[in-house]
């Protein structure tokens, strides 16, 4: 079972002139086996919304609640998020310089599981991943993202998402930046993912390319840190058809 | 600014300056007169605080010494010489007051030599301990590598002691050699060490400066060339904490053309009063047409109440090199990194843990001693769980 309940959420940035709301009330519920896509122009919020369901400490929820199975993800520190179910694929993956991909990945696993994955299995399992993903196995040698391409980038988040198995993932623009056959070993991933018995998907976008792959079950429309809109996968349709001037004009 | 820009900026105004001696390395010599007692506000003096050196730079005699514990590969011989014969080996010449100091009144200097083509089957392990504090102990210490040997030594300092030390390396044509100074003092030990290379012709030179322990650490690395070809790479790891001043001044002194230098030093800081002071300087001299040269330190500041002051410095005088560069920077734990690794359950301490291990990584990687490399990963988590990661617990 996974259901993650995000209601009336706002939040804030610090910024020069004082505190910004980004988010002015976004309530989303994510159930069993659900995948929803989050679509919306670029700088309506998306980020602001997967960072904090992550807990990303620059931004501040001043109202809401974010809940996993009931439990008060709010609360959470980041890494008893990530230990509670939840996995944030991100946007700019950040580099950790000296840190090998094949520590790092055995790092978060013991950490996640609560005990040390079994050396034989753990092995095959990351060089599964790492082939599946279309990463050499040289890959586990490497600093963690450091001198990865764009696509290199996002192909190591998913693979981090197989082996780490969490309830919810939170995919913010993995998409972006990937050619067609990137773009379709990723989809192949997260469609592994969701096949999973109980596991909820909230795919981010600003375009509509990737639900060629990943159909989503529901479709909501971002703009201006709130949903403006919802419905099933033919909103996407539209949304390809006419962009979102009409939910940008209205919001204004 | 870039990198490549400040370099570029030092270039120019460097060679508008026209200097025939680097301002920030006075030349070397025996003659105590030309290294007066500092007052503290002299430019190779300004970091350190003299107090803390008890009594080292007034230059009592004193018949102490460390004791020695060595493992020496079959061929590589050590011995005992005169203060008249180190020099006569062509030993560099000391370039400041305390190194100045040891030569006149350490009484003779101990040689160890790796005959021409020895390539040594294990290190020269040298270990170098003192009782206490109370003794003040002049060193004295000639390395001689012939042409075409190869050749690791490791020097080890454990124990206490008010230690001052002049070590030339003399590294033959061809030669690879690989050497590595250890600090690892009790807490109240003063060290000044000056460390100087002459890289032959087309030989290899890695000197690897690695400091831990010591309530005060001042270091010398400097390098020149006996001829075209020559490749010293200069590296260094440190770990200040409450209290410690731990010391590194560079120099590479490109004499001779086609020479490169490489150093690399990267230090992390903990705890009230912790000091890191690294000061690099790069001289490239008329002759030195085609030299490629490049200094870099960065620090980790892991708690508050710390200061690491670095300085590289690029003196230039002819404009014929191929490449010339210099990075420095100071910084704290970078809150995206914590937060990537938080974000796949890794915990606070945790990840922090594993960015301090990562920043001396590829370091540690690079000093080619096997077994120093595990030490030096292993001290690394020890010195991370008397601070940084206790707090957080
Ligand atoms: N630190 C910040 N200071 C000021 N504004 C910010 C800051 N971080 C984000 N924003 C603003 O918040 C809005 C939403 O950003 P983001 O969540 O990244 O959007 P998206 O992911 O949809 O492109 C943008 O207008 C952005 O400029
Ligand atoms: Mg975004």
């Amino acid at each position: 079972m996974s259901t993650l309940e995000i209601k009336d959420l706002h939040v804030s940035v610090d910024t020069e002139d004082g505190p910004k709301e980004i988010l002015k009330g976004v309530t989303l519920t994510i159930g069993d086996n659900e995948t929803h896509a989050i679509m919306g122009p670029n700088g309506s919020g998306k980020s602001t919304l997967a960072y904090s369901i992550a807990g990303h400490p620059k931004y501040t929820v001043t109202g809401g609640t974010v809940t996993l199975d009931g439990e008060d993800v709010l609360a959470m520190s980041v890494d008893e998020r990530a230990r509670a179910g939840l996995f944030l694929a991100m946007q700019y993956p950040v580099e950790v310089p000296g840190v090998s991909v094949s520590n790092f990945l055995r790092t978060a696993k013991t950490a996640i599981d609560g005990e040390a994955p079994k050396l034989r299995t753990w092995v095959k399992d990351v060089n599964g991943a790492l082939e599946r993903l279309n990463l050499d196995p040289s890959f586990g040698t490497r600093s963690v993202n450091e001198g990865f391409s764009g696509g290199e980038k996002k192909r190591h988040e998913i693979a981090q998402l197989e082996l780490l198995a969490p309830k919810v993932a939170v995919l913010d623009e993995t998409d972006s930046g990937l050619d067609i056959d990137a773009l379709k070993i990723v989809s192949e991933g997260v469609n592994r993912f969701r096949e999973q018995e109980g596991k909820g998907v909230l795919l981010i976008t600003h375009y509509t390319r990737i639900l060629r792959y990943i159909t989503p079950d529901y479709v909501h429309v971002f703009v201006d840190g709130k949903v403006a809109d919802q419905g099933g996968p033919e909103l996407a349709d539209q949304l390809e058809a006419e962009g979102y001037d009409k939910y940008v004009k209205a919001a204004v | 600014m870039t990198v490549t820009d400040a370099a570029r900026e030092s270039v120019a105004s460097a060679l508008e300056a026209d200097q025939v001696v680097s301002h920030l390395n006075p030349p070397a010599s025996y003659d105590l007169a030309d290294h007066p007692v500092p007052t503290g506000r002299e430019e190779i003096w300004r970091f350190t605080p003299l107090k803390r050196l008890r009594g080292v730079l007034e230059g009592t005699p004193s018949d102490d010494r460390l004791t020695w514990d060595t493992t020496l590969p079959d061929g590589v011989t050590v011995s005992t010489i005169s203060t008249a014969e180190a020099r006569a080996l062509g030993e560099l010449a000391p370039n400041d007051r305390p190194s100045a100091l040891a030569v006149e009144l350490a009484g003779g200097a101990t040689l160890v030599d790796v005959p021409a083509e020895l390539e040594t089957d294990g290190p020269v392990l040298i270990d170098l301990h003192g009782e206490s504090a109370d003794q003040l102990v002049w060193g004295h210490l000639v390395i001689r590598v012939g042409a075409y040997a190869k050749a690791t030594v490791v020097l080890t300092h454990t124990g206490s002691a008010r230690y001052s030390a002049t070590t030339s390396v003399l590294v033959g044509e061809g030669a690879q050699v690989n050497v590595l100074t250890l600090q690892d003092w009790d807490d109240d030990a003063v060290h000044l060490g000056r460390d100087a290379i002459r890289v032959g012709r087309d030989a290899t030179v890695r000197h690897t400066a690695v400091s831990f322990g010591g309530d005060l650490v001042r270091l010398h690395a400097n390098v020149e060339y006996d001829g075209p070809g020559g490749d010293a790479e200069l590296l260094g790891l440190y770990f200040a904490d409450a209290g410690q001043h731990l010391e590194h001044r560079l120099f590479a002194d490109h004499n001779a053309p086609k020479t490169k230098s490489n150093v690399v030093y990267k230090g992390a800081l903990q705890g009230e009063g912790a000091h890191a002071v690294w000061i690099g300087n790069v001289l490239i001299r008329k002759v030195a047409e085609g030299i490629e040269t490049y200094e870099e330190n960065r620090n980790l500041v892991l708690t508050d109440g710390c200061q690491a002051d670095s300085v590289p410095n690029l003196e230039i005088e002819t404009g014929e090199i191929e490449g010339a560069g210099h990075a420095s920077a100071v910084g704290r734990f970078d809150d995206e990194q914590l937060f990537y690794l938080r974000s796949r359950g890794v915990s606070e301490p945790e990840a922090r843990r594993l960015v301090v291990h990562g920043f001396f990584n590829d370091l540690v990687r690079k000093v080619g001693v096997p077994s120093v490399e595990e030490k030096l990963l292993a001290t690394v988590e020890e010195e991370l769980s008397k601070n940084v990661l206790q707090e957080l617990s």
